[in-house]
């Protein structure tokens, strides 16, 4: 199991969540949490998805997620999960 | 599982509060290169260095990327240069062969600095120690990335005048080869009371001799995340703020304990230490001196300072003793100046003085850093500074240390420009009082009755 946080940040548009969630299904990452609020039309979203069984490594995903996030006007950022478990759990 | 708002709270650290692991320092011992002969010990450790420290940058960079936090340098300690190159180094000359090769080796991996020129004389010098010690200017002078570090003293054998009065000359001269650059050379000679052997901040670093052949140390920092908690608790009473930095310490800490795992896993090295210090940086908002401000004083150097400092270097330090099983090094708060924009601020504004500074660092981690002072001040003055700091850490049985800066032709009002981490320094003054009769009296001072401990 390797757990990856991803977060998007940006303002509001139609779309957002079903570019990433498609991307991440196209290449076998599992979804298992994910949140989301708008404050001040700013959309923060946060997804915990299981990339184990993807073809493509976790630099791979980063990268192309990065590209998705420039297409759509968001930022997007791609983290393992160990360093919010450590900071946040003891 | 993890939640939205704690996920963002560790993101907003990082790219809005400077959060970055400062460091991941591959400490390298070089005991098994010594020589005779001055080539072959040249080649010897520069074959280790390379060896050892080859994917040292790549990793650190890959480590970053996959937690999305910033590993802001890598760096290289090494075994102390009067050891490595006491059998084999017969002039000045050697020495400064030695310190290029650790240069070329430092660029060859990519690392931003590599430490451990240096010599341990707490109680006196070998001839070996004395020549390496005399060599500095001239090797600060033709590298780049090689820091110096001298151990004049100990709780435990007291303090070696003779060495402190030579470091005094040391220093001048280095600061005059190097005048062209502000004497850029004396921001990379730092003189220690109780070095730690597994420092990963430079420029004191160095892979002391009781360390293992090869160890992974790392610093982290953060003085900007214990700034921004520090605003939401402004009115709180001192129980509140102390919970505060020890929660933020212990989050900071966890950090750097993960990347210190991690480098070790990745690079297959042990494990040494985190160490835990607040280490302020020339950027706006990751700056020691605004906590200060934060909890409660106008400028860092007003009345409080003191008492504001030592909470928050013991609050940092009991946060942090619980997030990782072995801190370091130096951990605590540094209180440099030129890499300091509110500690730069203070002293502009005439609120922070050398005599305040030098009572700040009997509570904090470290000593009187990176402080430009006039170019004309005399090295039985310089000298006098350092036997002051050298006091302070023997005494109270911690380490203290001087970064002095004399730079060239520059005097109180001027400012010197190192540029980068190293930032830049208003001249402060210095007492014109001399002390050259107690500096000139050689010897040693003997270590502090509190030491016979067995």
């Amino acid at each position: 199991m390797q757990k990856t946080i991803i977060t998007v940040v940006g303002k509001d548009a139609v779309g957002i969540i079903a570019k990433v969630c498609t991307y991440l299904s196209n290449n076998q990452c599992n979804i298992e949490d994910i949140s989301q609020t708008i404050t001040g039309g700013f959309f923060n979203m946060m997804l915990i998805a299981d990339i184990s069984a993807s073809t493509k490594r976790f630099s791979e995903i980063r990268h192309e997620l990065h590209q998705i996030g420039d297409e759509i006007g968001v930022t997007i950022h791609v983290q393992r999960e160990e360093i919010f478990d450590k900071m946040h759990r003891l | 599982m993890i939640n939205i708002s704690e996920v963002f709270e560790t993101n907003k650290m990082i790219e809005k509060e400077n959060f970055d692991v400062r460091t991941i320092t591959m400490g390298i011992s070089l005991l098994d290169c010594i020589s005779d002969d001055s080539a072959t010990l040249r080649e010897k450790v520069r074959e280790r260095i390379l060896m050892r420290a080859e994917r040292l940058v790549a990793v650190g960079n890959e480590i970053g990327e996959d937690y999305g936090i910033p590993i802001v340098n890598k760096r290289i300690s090494l075994t102390p240069a009067a050891l490595v190159t006491a059998s084999s180094a017969k002039s000045e000359e050697d020495l400064v062969l030695y310190a290029k090769m650790l240069d070329d080796c430092a660029r060859e991996v990519g690392v931003n600095f590599i430490g451990g020129f240096t010599a341990l004389v707490s109680k006196g010098m070998t001839p070996a120690d004395e020549l390496m010690i005399r060599s500095i200017p001239e090797a600060l002078s033709v590298t780049d990335r090689v820091c110096s570090s001298v151990n004049l003293a100990s709780t435990k054998q007291g303090i070696n005048m003779d060495a402190v009065r030579l470091m005094g000359t040391v220093i001048k001269e280095t600061a005059l080869k190097t005048a062209d650059r502000d004497g850029l050379g004396c921001a990379k000679l730092v003189v220690f009371c109780n070095a730690p052997d597994d420092n990963p901040f430079m420029a004191g670093a160095f892979h002391g001799v009781t360390e293992a052949d090869t160890v992974i140390n790392v610093g982290v920092s953060g003085p900007g995340v214990v700034k921004a908690v520090l605003e939401d608790c402004r009115d709180d009473d001192f129980e509140t703020l102390c919970e505060t930095i020890k929660k933020t310490a212990f989050k900071i800490t966890r950090v750097g304990q993960l990347v210190a795992r991690e480098a070790s896993v990745r690079l297959g090295y042990p494990f040494g230490i985190v160490d835990l210090s607040l280490a302020p940086t020339p950027a706006v908002g990751d700056s020691v001196a605004d906590i200060l401000r934060e909890i409660g004083v106008d400028e860092a150097g007003a009345p409080g300072t003191t008492a504001a400092l030592a909470l928050l270097n013991d609050q940092v330090k009991k946060g942090g003793l619980m997030a990782s099983s072995f801190v370091g090094g130096l951990s605590g708060a540094f209180i440099p100046v030129s890499e300091d924009q509110g500690m730069i601020e203070a002293v502009e504004r005439g609120a922070l003085t050398l005599e305040k500074l030098e009572a700040m660092t009997c509570v904090c981690s470290v000593g009187l850093d990176m402080i430009a002072i006039p170019g004309n001040t005399t090295a039985e003055t310089i000298s006098g500074i350092i036997a002051d700091e050298m006091a302070l850490g023997m005494i109270n049985q911690k380490t203290t240390a001087a970064r002095l800066i004399p730079a060239p032709g520059k005097d109180v009002g001027d400012r010197v420009m190192f540029g980068g981490l190293l930032g830049h320094a208003p001249v402060m003054a210095v007492n014109s009082f001399g002390c050259d009769r107690f500096i000139r009296r050689g010897g040693r001072i003997p270590a502090p009755v509190h030491s016979f401990k067995n």
